[in-house]
């Protein structure tokens, strides 16, 4: 058998064999060598990046909202340092103990322990469960004083939202809170910052704003496992504050507007006539904006929802009020463009007026006698202008009006509540009512009434026009990149040519076909507040520096029966719902006038009662504060 | 230094030690040592239960492979059918009482340590059929009898083995058997034809495959169909890898591994760890250590006079590097994932003990590579 024939062929077949496998071998491993290298050397980069993908875990936290400062700098919506609970499931011993030694110490609810049971369930171990997002100071303490015996409680610093003039700018910059899934989704901005906790502008200007405000996310990176556990610290990356954003507001002057109008409903707007700044804009009751942040308690929401003075509207820009007599200089500004009448045009006022049977009544039941446009002014004598829309016609009148602002939105598309209002003609009716315009409605239109609606802050911009010789002014409350001064906007605007800065391009803005007709309009105005017997010649101030023009205004809610205008009652005796507004609009001084304003006090009466002592009092303040005002046009330039 | 009469079993134990295959000893040593450090990393750089486990099999395993090495080859020839037939009563007995684990049953208990009946068919099925071509004359291989015995002796552990189930070591099993085919001097018609006949068939097995094993193959060929489902181990793997680079994150850097992203990183993935931490270097390092030791198995086969002893070798050999091609491919994503772990390097008992065994036999066919069996 051995070295057999048989034998040795079969070792070289094995042989043979062997070599070929051999080769294969090789052939094999250089494959895999081959993959290894492409892995390794030629993808070596793509691998590395998705291993770090892996493992690298980016955590971003809230970002700080921009401030928004007032015309003079003060912060009006900041950010305030907040101290919250947190605690890690996984670092506690005993949960159950743990709840109930911080239900003790910080008076937490049934429900609040329901819920912090609930997240835990819902999140993973090793993720926070904010516990309190606003400790008090003093909880704050109390907590740190026993964390040796609160194993797994984190006491966190973090910034909120802040609102340090409480009500008083709330519906100027509306508020934040916690966005909803829908408003996330809407808003490309919020949903690439969103983190749990976030707060975005609800309302007002904080939502208008929302993207220049809103800041940068601060963002730390950790290592994680393969369970999303964090493992350790890698870097943090600081977020960058939202802009800031300054307001052509005064805070002095808008706390002045919440103290006259406390207790009442209404709205005073204030606006600079030439740069068209807004200087106040208040609406009254207002609320605190503070009370939303941390989520408002159901008690108080009712108690802010169910107010009779409606404090959740914003007067200023949505309230509709039938501007009564404070649109009687349009009225005559109106006919004396279109030439219907002149200063010597005079009427016969007898109290009432009849046109096809029907009364058309004066406020005042003995009449006025003659009256000349001065005087009609003067006295708000409704039968004067009566006969001047009579001849005029609404048509006419219509033109002049929304030259001057009404039946527009003011501020554009800066507040989603703000209502456009309504000046008639007659083919607004024939469209939209499907009626033909009737004379009798001319008649009332004359005098601010019927189908007319206009807001408290169009009122005002009217006024700023008719104040500044008739030159259109582009209302704005925030301070742009490039504002305009005092001095240039009304130098411009008198050489008869506006600088939208918004266009760069100087741009006509007259109003008025003839200058003089501004002028007549103007002093009657100052007579009805600076002569004998003018609407509001109890609320003037004889200081020339301080001297104001305006026209009160006082807007029936219902139509007054034949029995009650005999009746003749005192306002306390009406029920409030069918008291008259009060309105007034002025604008002083009177001599080289710098501002304009509108108040409206809903069922407050007359507008000589109880609107144009309003104004006296702050026109004082208002031009006190003129200086300041012009010294600090120019402090800083904010770009948004 | 042998005279040509002498028998090996009358060497004394110094000549024993003496003659022992140094280069592949040694390989076998680094590779263990390797292997523990390696395991310390899998642990996140504590000598923890892997850690401790494998350092401990590797002593008890490594005096085993010397003590087997002691035997004569011709006692290893001799016996070679019995160990086959007692594999085959342990596989028999496994599907009966085995230990379950994670849905299949391969396991039994043996108190000290569990063993996989398995893995040591791949080592005794080479015996087997080696024992068996260096009996059978070369004339009759390729008879009709030769084939069905040892096509017999192929298909019986399979189909035990395949049934617990296990497809990655039935496949492995399959090819050690058929590479002592091969070498046995099958003819090469034989092997083209069923080649092509298991191609043609392959849609048939394909719909004999258990629902996950067809994933798994499906994952295979798009890793990112279900990138955090079946084919996140091999996503993982590849993203391990390719992240180490040439020269690797370092020792205890690994994170893929310590972040716990690898799967299975004790056992089948083991190769990732290293990889992801030692780098191209080190891959090639470890390839060329492995091939070292086939080398040397193979040189032990060449010089060996027993075609008993030659086939065994040549076999081992091949088994080894098929063990390792299956497993890197696997890991490297060049086949689809199926259960086989890396020789030495990958935790677990059963395989280490097999393979040492099976470097046991190789030793002993060194020291008695004069040996002639008739």
């Amino acid at each position: 058998m051995i070295k057999s024939n048989s034998g040795i062929r079969k070792t070289d077949v094995i042989n043979r064999r062997m070599f070929i496998i051999g080769a294969a071998k090789v052939v094999v491993f250089v494959g895999i060598v081959a993959r290894l290298f492409s892995l390794q050397i030629n993808e070596n980069k793509k691998y590395l990046t998705l291993s770090d993908k892996n493992r690298i875990r980016e955590w971003k936290l809230p970002p700080t909202r921009g401030n928004i400062v007032d015309y003079f700098g003060n912060v009006i919506a900041g950010n305030l340092k907040v101290y919250q609970l947190h605690i890690i499931p996984e670092q506690v011993e005993n949960f159950n103990y743990l709840l109930v030694r911080l239900k003790n110490l910080l008076d937490l609810s049934d429900k609040r322990i329901a819920r912090i049971n609930k997240l835990k369930s819902e999140l993973k171990p090793w993720d926070s469960i904010i516990v309190s997002e606003n400790l008090s100071w003093s909880q704050f303490v109390k907590i740190n004083n026993y964390l040796y015996d609160l194993v797994g409680v984190k006491p966190v610093m973090t910034i909120s939202r802040n609102y340090p003039f409480n009500d008083v700018y709330t519906h100027v910059l509306g508020y934040v809170s916690q966005p909803n899934e829908k408003e996330i989704l809407e808003n490309e901005t919020i949903q690439e910052r969103f983190v749990p906790g976030m707060k975005i502008g609800k309302l007002g200007l904080e939502k208008r704003l929302e993207n220049h405000l809103i800041g940068t996310n601060a963002i730390q990176r950790y290592e994680v496992n393969a369970y999303g556990k964090r493992i350790n610290q890698l870097e943090h990356q600081k977020g960058e504050q939202g802009s800031k954003i300054r307001l052509t507001v005064d805070t002095e002057i808008q706390k002045a507007c919440g103290e006259l109008l406390n207790q009442k409903a209404g709205s005073i707007s204030v606006m600079d006539i030439y740069t068209g700044d807004i200087i106040a804009m208040y609406s009254s009751p207002s609320y605190n904006p503070n009370l939303f942040l941390f989520g408002i308690s159901q008690d108080e929401w009712q108690l802010i929802r169910n107010n009779p003075l409606k404090p959740l509207i914003n007067k200023t820009l949505s309230g509709l009020y039938s501007p009564g007599s404070t649109i009687k200089p349009i009225v005559a500004l109106s006919a004396l463009e279109n030439k219907v009448i002149d200063t010597k045009f005079k009427v016969k006022c007898t109290g009432k007026m009849e046109l096809y049977g029907q009364t058309f009544h004066c406020w005042k039941e003995k009449g006025h006698g003659w009256v000349s446009l001065k005087n009609a002014m003067k006295q708000s004598c409704d039968t004067y202008f009566y006969e001047v829309a009579r001849l005029l016609g609404v048509d006419r009148l219509n033109i002049t009006a929304e030259k001057f602002g009404l039946g527009k939105k003011v501020l554009g598309d800066y507040f989603d509540n703000e209502k456009k209002g309504l000046f008639p003609n007659t083919a607004w009716k024939k469209n939209n009512l499907g009626k033909g315009w009737v004379l009798g409605e001319t008649l009332i239109t004359g005098i601010g009434q019927g189908y007319i609606q206009s807001t408290p802050l169009q009122l005002c911009m009217m006024t700023a026009q008719i104040a500044n010789g008739g030159f259109a002014v582009k209302p704005k409350i925030i301070v742009d990149s490039n504002p305009i001064s005092y001095e240039d906007a009304k130098q411009s605007m008198e050489s008869g040519l506006l600088f939208d800065t918004d266009s760069e391009e100087l741009l006509d803005k007259k109003l008025f076909k003839n200058q003089k007709n501004i002028k007549i309009v103007q002093e009657a105005m100052f007579a009805s507040t600076n002569e004998r017997f003018g609407t509001s010649y109890k609320s003037r101030i004889d200081d020339p520096k301080y001297q104001f023009a305006g026209k009160t205004g006082t807007a029936q809610v219902k139509r007054i029966s034949k029995r009650e205008r005999e009746l003749d009652l005192e306002l306390e005796q009406i029920p409030y719902k069918d008291r008259d507004h009060a309105l007034y609009v002025a604008y002083g001084p009177y001599v080289n006038p710098r501002y304009a304003l509108s108040i409206i006090v809903e069922h407050g009466g007359s507008g000589s009662k109880a609107a144009a002592p309003i104004a006296k009092k702050l026109f004082k303040l208002i031009i006190d504060r003129h200086d300041l005002r012009n010294k600090q046009s120019n402090f800083e330039r904010i770009t948004i | 230094m042998f005279q040509h009469d002498r028998l090996s079993n009358e060497f004394t134990l110094f000549q024993k030690i003496k003659s022992l295959d140094y280069i592949l000893l040694i390989s076998v040593i680094l590779l263990s040592a390797l292997s523990v450090f390696v395991m310390y990393s899998t642990d996140g750089g504590e000598i923890l239960f892997h850690t401790k486990n494998h350092f401990v099999k590797l002593a008890v395993f490594f005096p085993l492979m010397i003590f087997v090495a002691f035997f004569n080859i011709k006692f290893w020839h001799n016996f070679s059918y019995i160990i086959y037939l007692i594999v085959i009563l342990l596989l028999i007995y496994v599907s009966f009482f085995g230990i379950k684990s994670s849905g299949s049953q391969r396991w039994m208990d043996l108190y000290l340590f569990v063993l996989q009946p398995s893995e040591l068919m791949k080592v005794a099925i080479i015996m087997c059929l080696a024992k068996y071509f260096h009996r059978i004359k070369i004339e009759n291989v390729n008879s009709f009898t030769s084939i069905t015995i040892v096509l017999s002796i192929i298909i019986i552990p399979i189909i035990f083995v395949i049934s617990q189930p296990d497809l990655g070591t039935s496949i492995l099993i399959a090819l050690s058997g058929l590479i002592i085919l091969w070498l046995g001097g099958m003819k090469i018609k034989y092997f083209i034809y069923s080649f092509i006949t298991f191609l043609i068939s392959l849609p048939f097995i394909i719909s004999f495959l258990k629902p996950y094993q067809k994933l798994r193959i499906l994952t295979f060929l798009d890793p990112d169909r279900d990138p955090l489902g079946a084919g996140y181990q091999i996503i993982q793997s590849k993203i391990a890898i390719g992240s180490g680079g040439l020269n690797g994150k370092g020792f205890l850097k690994g994170t893929q591994s310590y972040l716990d992203f690898l799967p299975e990183k004790h056992t089948d993935f083991i190769f990732t760890l290293f990889s992801e931490e030692f780098g191209f270097i080190g891959s090639v390092g470890l390839l060329i250590l492995y091939s070292i030791i086939i080398f040397r198995i193979v040189r032990i086969g060449t010089i060996s006079r027993s075609n008993f002893a030659r086939l065994f070798c040549f076999g081992y050999a091949f088994a080894i590097f098929i063990y390792i091609v299956v497993n890197l491919s696997m890991v490297l994503g060049l086949l689809p994932i199926v259960g086989s772990p890396l020789p030495i390097m990958s935790y677990g008992g059963s395989s280490m003990l097999a393979t040492m065994i099976g470097f046991g036999i190789v030793l002993s066919a060194k020291i008695n590579h004069k040996q002639i069996i008739a």
